[in-house]
């Protein structure tokens, strides 16, 4: 018999076995999920979730899909955050510092707390990504915070009501976009396409009886 | 933190002694005949019991999988209700079933057509496999690739089965997708003078993976949806579609609604429908686990079927070779193939290595079964057995800090669990994880039914019978731009007429003559994971 333990969802207890992800373990109390629950793997960021451990005073955040439940776990999912989308035209915007200052001006008013990267499930530095776009290095601000799976944790954290997880999007967006270098080979390829030039042999497969096809497919030679 | 058996350990030991003499060494590829007989004697696709032959619809007579076929002569959720279809709550241009990447491509691509478009899904915007993807996308976009090389292998791959006119769209298209993607600021990437890294996938004879570390798919959902916003294009979220509407011309013309939470059921009018409902991991067909999205239910499927638009190689699925195998906690969960790109051998228990790496998913799934099932290899995991993916060896190739730079997801889902990838060999298992089957499009994306368009992991062709790594994000990125392209022009000239529920209870009259009397709610919308015994 496996070892259960005794977990709290949104303050009322529920004996489950002590391998379960806090999503399963919801499951097994019996709840259907609907809201609360995505990819059920760590990219989607939809089963934001606080808790705390009993008898102690620390608030931990995490993914419920991607932590274990505790002995004395008391749990509260965040399943939506009110975050702030400021809506722009990528193909109008440029990436100075300015754009951030008009569309996210409540950046700077962060106070230092450092509640964002504390809170954060992927273990980001976030408080450091806001001080990338304050000072307009998108470039960083998007390196700091590429893995950020906007649960919205961090912004539910914060005094200075700062939406973490847009500002990155905007940055990430910024650098994709202008910052990058182009790729000539990527523009070249469209280029040629767009003439016609790459039809032809793409056709000349596909007029070839099927044994020909296959012979051509099984002796293509292979990239090192 | 995860505790190794004994025995696991004991193997552990086996994988270190051998990874020095295995470094650097590539196993030859299988030959075509070698291929053959492991797919057949092993493969998931190949188990007769599995499936049956459905007994009424566009494909009467054709097999698919039991968990497929109970739901398409499953019993329509619209039979028990009042529909009071004269008043609609929604009338828009496109309907959007579906808010994965294909969904979005499409919607973007209506709206830049001056559409009034409508998305409608049943969790959130975004919440799709296609944030799952984490290895790459692949487009012939190096001089020494051209899209005819990429027709080929994905020809070959998809087992000479792919629809032409659909693959060729597909290689064609995918530069422009690429660059389109850039264009809205997604971050490939990139060396420093622009030029794209690239890396093979299984079945590639050209570098042609693009990848935003491992988190592609992520980055190209977050991109696209903020597009959406931006475009103010509307999104009614937790809302399913649970019917197709028809008008009295037999056109698709909308769909019935319902509030995932308050069940409230609401009717949409549109003059083009397009599914981009995604895959069915989420039916566990025969008892597999999955690497999906927890909405992945086939539900479109199941709409287009009953409104009748035929199947192509619904019984087809991709089986991913390398779900993980422990901890228990992520039965399933994808490991990426970009894993096996870098380097990373597949090692049976005695620590040999047993097959080249980068064979096509469904040969690498079907050789893991062997050596698992046949030759006994296999190590005994607490769900079941897997083998060794021997990861340190990518850092002993690419240098100190290649996993922490090009697979920083894969290091953080292990990490949880205190194991170190750069330093342990991880266990992994087939996991379910496409569906290579779906709705049966012309190269515009329409389906049989007039006005009814399909994009993404929904249609069936594209990829023939396996689907290479890298060409789904591709294929939800050009056929949902297509489909949006083809419906954001086809609506200007649509009228739709009075609307209609009669095909469900035409379609719901032939399962009758045909004695069955299914009581099974479809779509299925979610799974349900709930205790059993409670």
């Amino acid at each position: 018999m496996e070892k259960m333990v005794n977990v709290y969802l949104f303050g009322k207890r529920y004996q489950v076995p002590e391998s379960l992800t806090i999503m399963k373990a919801m499951e097994y109390a019996g709840y259907q999920l609907v809201r609360g629950c995505g990819c059920r793997n760590g990219f989607c960021g939809a089963c934001a979730t606080i808790y705390r451990i009993h008898g102690q005073q620390e608030l931990k955040t995490c993914l419920a899909c991607q932590t274990k439940v505790e002995e004395g776990m008391y749990v509260a999912t965040l399943p939506f955050f009110p975050l702030v989308k400021q809506v722009y035209d990528i193909e109008k915007i440029k990436p100075t510092q300015q754009i951030m200052m008009q569309l996210y001006p409540e950046i700077y008013s962060c106070i230092g707390c450092n509640a964002c990267t504390k809170s954060c499930t992927q273990e980001l530095n976030v408080m450091q990504y806001i001080a990338y776009a304050q000072r307009g290095e998108y470039e960083k601000c998007a390196e700091e915070s590429f893995d950020c799976v906007m649960c919205g944790v961090c912004s539910s954290r914060c005094p200075a009501g700062i939406s973490h997880p847009q500002v990155a999007v905007l940055a990430r967006r910024l650098t994709g976009k202008y910052l990058a270098p182009q790729s000539q080979h990527l523009i070249d390829r469209v280029n040629e396409i767009d003439a016609g030039s790459c039809e032809a042999a793409i056709e000349a497969i596909m007029q070839k009886p099927l044994d020909e096809i296959k012979e051509l497919y099984n002796h293509r030679d292979i990239e090192k | 933190m995860y505790q190794y058996t004994d025995e696991q350990l004991e193997s552990m030991k086996k994988v270190e002694a051998s990874r020095q003499e295995r470094f650097g060494k590539t196993l030859a590829r299988m030959s075509a005949e070698e291929k053959e007989q492991v797919l057949a004697s092993f493969h998931p696709d190949y188990i007769d019991s599995a499936y049956e032959e459905l007994k009424v619809g566009p494909n009467k007579g054709g097999k698919v999988l039991h968990e497929l076929a109970d739901l398409l002569q499953g019993r329509s959720r619209v039979l028990d209700m009042e529909i009071d279809l004269s008043n609609p709550d929604y009338d828009v241009d496109v309907l959007v079933i579906g808010g994965g990447g294909a969904g979005s491509s499409a919607a973007i691509e209506a709206h830049e057509r001056g559409a009034n478009v409508m998305i409608v899904t049943k969790l959130r915007l975004g919440d799709a496999n296609t944030a799952m993807a984490e290895g790459g996308i692949q487009a012939a976009d190096k001089p020494n690739d051209s899209p005819a090389q990429h027709y080929l292998d994905a020809f070959g791959g998809g087992h000479f089965k792919n629809k032409p006119e659909l693959l060729y769209k597909l290689v064609t298209k995918a530069p422009e997708a690429i660059l389109w993607l850039n264009k809205l600021g997604v971050m490939f990437d990139k060396e420093e003078d622009g030029t794209m890294v690239t890396t093979h996938g299984g079945g590639t004879s050209r570098k042609r993976m693009h990848a935003c570390r491992d988190y592609s798919g992520s980055e190209i959902m977050r991109t696209l949806r903020d597009e959406v916003f931006n475009r103010k294009i509307t999104v009614v979220d937790f809302t399913s579609a649970i019917e197709l509407i028809k008008d009295t011309e037999g056109k698709a013309a909308g769909a019935v609604l319902m509030n995932m939470e308050t069940k409230e059921i609401l009717v949409a009018r549109a003059k083009t429908v397009v599914i981009a409902t995604g895959g069915a991991g989420r039916l566990h067909y025969q008892g597999f686990p999955t690497s999906n999205h927890y909405g992945a239910t086939a539900d479109g499927l199941v709409l287009g079927y009953r409104a009748g638009a035929k199947l192509l190689y619904p019984e087809t699925l991709q089986y991913h070779p390398t779900g993980a195998a422990e901890p228990t906690q992520i039965y399933g969960a994808l490991v990426t193939e970009k894993v096996r790109s870098l380097g990373a051998q597949l090692v049976n228990k005695d620590g040999e290595a047993f097959m080249n790496p980068l064979e096509t998913r469904d040969v690498t799934a079907s050789s893991i079964i062997r050596e698992c099932k046949e030759r006994g290899n296999g190590i005994k995991t607490t769900d079941g057995e897997g083998v060794w993916l021997d990861t340190p060896l990518i850092e002993m190739i690419g240098g100190e800090g290649t996993i922490e730079k090009r697979i920083p997801a894969m290091l953080r889902m292990f990490g949880k669990y205190g194991i170190d990838i750069r330093k342990e060999p991880i266990l992994v298992y087939p996991t379910l994880h496409y569906q290579n089957g779906g709705l049966d499009i012309a190269s515009d994306g329409m389906t049989s039914v007039e006005n009814l368009y399909v994009a993404g992991e929904a249609v069936g062709g594209i990829h023939g019978t396996n689907r290479l790594m890298g060409n789904s994000l591709l294929d939800i990125i050009v056929f949902g731009r297509n489909a949006g392209q083809s419906a954001g022009e086809k609506y200007k000239t649509v009228e739709v007429k009075e609307l209609t529920l009669s095909h469900v209870q035409s379609f719901q009259k032939e399962l009758e003559d045909a004695g069955i009397a299914s009581n099974m709610p479809s779509p299925r919308l979610l799974p349900d994971y709930r205790r059993k015994d409670n």
